[in-house]
């Protein structure tokens, strides 16, 4: 097997008839290529899709107050809802299948934050200890919020890592250090990152002190649960949510506007099931793109062995084995699809790693790749097509007697 | 000799082991030749017989000196030493410039000079020749029935298929074939005394 003159002859033979080759190869490289590049585009889209989920918890349910277009027991539409201290307590006490709760109070305006002689305008989001768990944060440095914080109206704060770095220059230690919100000082508790970059240029601040700091009374503008229920009950839950808050604030429980709900879990479902689709789809393609380059490659051994008729003859008169003409046409024929597999391969790969590296990822397209083991199988499964392509013709060939391979013109 | 259809190719095909007999008995170098399979066939052919056709018949991709050297390939011999022996018997049919030329790029003659050292290069015991005159002009036709010639004089049995009469007068003995049957078989005297 490993005679280096057999090697040399297929190699002879290779070299010297080179368009054969290059349709051959190419016709390989081509669909190794193509699937690593579809795979590859699926994966990326997914990932990217898939990022933007996961920076947050994937089963929320946010509640947005609004304001109602219907009238509702004599009171005129375009009432204002206001959520209050009240609402968080009567969701956390009251709706079953609730996990993690949190309010958010915000500011809108007047956002500086300083740290001696660094500025900055960040959002300021006030919270109930529960939303680091919903925004996923990751702690970097220091500690997250916590309950005793919010009791006794510790004046604290944990900042994104932007935030860090736009105030606190040459490295400082921000932990322990007092920055100022709106002109108060808070102390830094905590440094944290998250995986969307858009939730890091942030602080997070108990809720009861800011209300208390910034005159906000019990007011909060926006309620957040999570729930480990499945997406159907999550919709009951929804609707559960949506009657019993119309009841507390006196709206029509079918006025969408006054009461906005947003499910993270139906809406990821959704994703999931898309993303079933397009992978099912780009499977789908794959294979078919493999099946063509297995008939590419079996269409061409059979041109090949045809055309290589006479010359099989002339090799059989001079004393060539059956077995020898066999093994030169199958491995001729792994060694080019082998080779091209191989180029084919690194050249998909290297388109994706190009793009992974010179376009920015977004939230619809980040990290393209490819299973290496399903990209490597289909190389595989194409150099062993491309040998059971050649073989059958082969055992034609070398069965043929030779003074009939002679006469082919 | 014989004219065409008369059956001397097929004979010539039959010694060669190219092909199969439906009837009689061959010997080759006092053993039974039958139902041979492809691999017993394949190396008698390779140490005992070498092939001249009318066409030829060079691999059109390799040049004079690798198909010359390519009986030595099936016999195992080494690329490096197969190679000296193939530029060798070259060297005897005139051809030692022009190894590393394609068989395209040569003349008739220098092709069926190619073909004859191919034959030649396994040292084989017969030489057979199928019309290896046929492509060829009458001059050139001389000097491969010339060197041939030479070849038997080395001991090597030559058997030469043609219909030209010209041809066959220069052999030491002709046979005639018609109709698949051999008739008249005449030694050449002028010929044993050269």
């Amino acid at each position: 097997m490993f005679d280096l003159d057999k090697w040399q002859e297929i190699f002879a033979t290779i070299r010297k008839n080179k368009l054969r080759t290059f349709l051959t190869g190419f016709s390989v490289a081509w669909g190794i290529f193509m699937l690593i590049v579809l795979l590859g585009s699926g994966n990326g889209l997914q990932n990217g899709v898939e990022y933007q989920f996961k920076s947050d918890a994937t089963n929320t349910i946010w509640l947005n107050p609004g304001s109602t277009t219907m009238a509702f027991k004599g009171m005129k539409p375009g009432r204002q809802i206001n959520f209050t201290n009240e609402d968080y307590m009567f969701v956390k006490e009251n709706i079953p299948g609730v996990e993690e709760i949190s309010a958010r109070y915000y500011f809108w305006e007047n956002r500086i934050i300083s740290y001696k002689k660094q500025f900055g305008s960040f959002d300021l989001i006030c919270v109930h200890p529960d939303m680091q768990v919903i925004e996923k944060i990751i702690i970097d440095q220091g500690r997250k919020l916590n309950q005793i914080d919010l009791l006794r109206n510790r004046k604290v704060v944990i900042i994104g890592l932007p935030v860090k770095e736009a105030l606190f220059k040459n490295g400082e230690n921000p932990l322990g250090e007092y920055i100022r919100v709106n002109g108060v000082p808070f102390k830094v508790v905590g440094v944290f990152t998250d995986r969307s970059d858009r939730d890091q240029q942030r602080l997070y601040l108990p809720i009861s002190t800011a209300q208390m700091i910034f005159n906000g009374g019990n007011k909060i503008h926006n309620l957040t649960i999570t729930t480990n229920v499945s997406v159907e009950e999550s919709e009951v839950l929804e609707q559960t949510l949506r009657t019993k808050l119309a009841k507390l604030h006196r709206f029509n429980s079918e006025d969408k506007s006054a009461l906005y709900i947003g499910n993270t879990l139906k809406e990821f479902k959704q994703f999931q099931n898309m993303f079933m689709g397009i992978k099912l789809f780009v499977t789908v393609i794959g294979l078919f793109t493999i099946i063509a380059g297995v008939v590419g490659v079996s269409n061409i051994m059979i041109i090949v062995v045809n055309e290589r008729t006479k010359e099989i003859g002339i090799r059989k008169a001079i004393g060539a084995t059956p077995w020898s003409v066999i093994f030169l046409i199958i491995f001729e024929s792994v060694i080019i699809t082998a080779f091209a597999g191989y180029f084919g391969l690194v050249g998909g790969i290297g388109l994706l790693e190009l793009v992974n590296k010179f376009m920015p990822a977004s939230d619809f397209f980040r990290n393209p790749e490819v299973d290496f083991n399903i990209a490597v199988s289909a190389t595989l499964v194409l150099v062993l097509s491309g040998m059971l392509a050649g073989l059958f013709p082969a055992i034609k060939a070398a069965r043929i007697r030779p003074v009939i391979a002679l006469r082919d013109e | 000799m014989g004219s065409s259809g008369s059956g001397k190719s097929t004979l010539l095909n039959v010694i060669g082991i190219l092909d199969n007999y439906d009837e009689g008995e061959f010997f080759l170098d006092g053993k039974l030749i039958r139902d041979l399979n492809e691999t017993q066939a394949a190396k008698l052919r390779n140490k005992t017989l070498g092939f001249v056709f009318q066409s030829f018949n060079l691999i059109a991709f390799k040049n004079a000196l690798e198909n010359v050297a390519l009986p030595l390939y099936y016999q195992g011999i080494k690329r490096k030493k197969r190679n000296i022996i193939a530029m060798e018997y070259l060297d005897k049919v005139g051809l030692r410039d022009w190894a590393h030329h394609l068989p395209g790029e040569l003349s008739g003659g220098e092709k069926q000079r190619v073909a004859i050292a191919r034959a030649l290069i396994a040292q084989p015991k017969v030489i057979l020749a199928d019309e290896p005159t046929g492509a060829l002009d009458s001059q050139t036709s001389l000097e491969v029935i010339q060197l041939l010639r030479e070849v038997n004089l080395t001991g090597i049995t030559v058997i030469i298929v043609t219909h030209e009469h010209d041809i066959s007068t220069l052999t030491d003995r002709i046979i005639h074939i018609k109709d698949g049957v051999i008739g008249e078989n005449i030694i050449v005297e002028k010929m044993k005394q050269n």
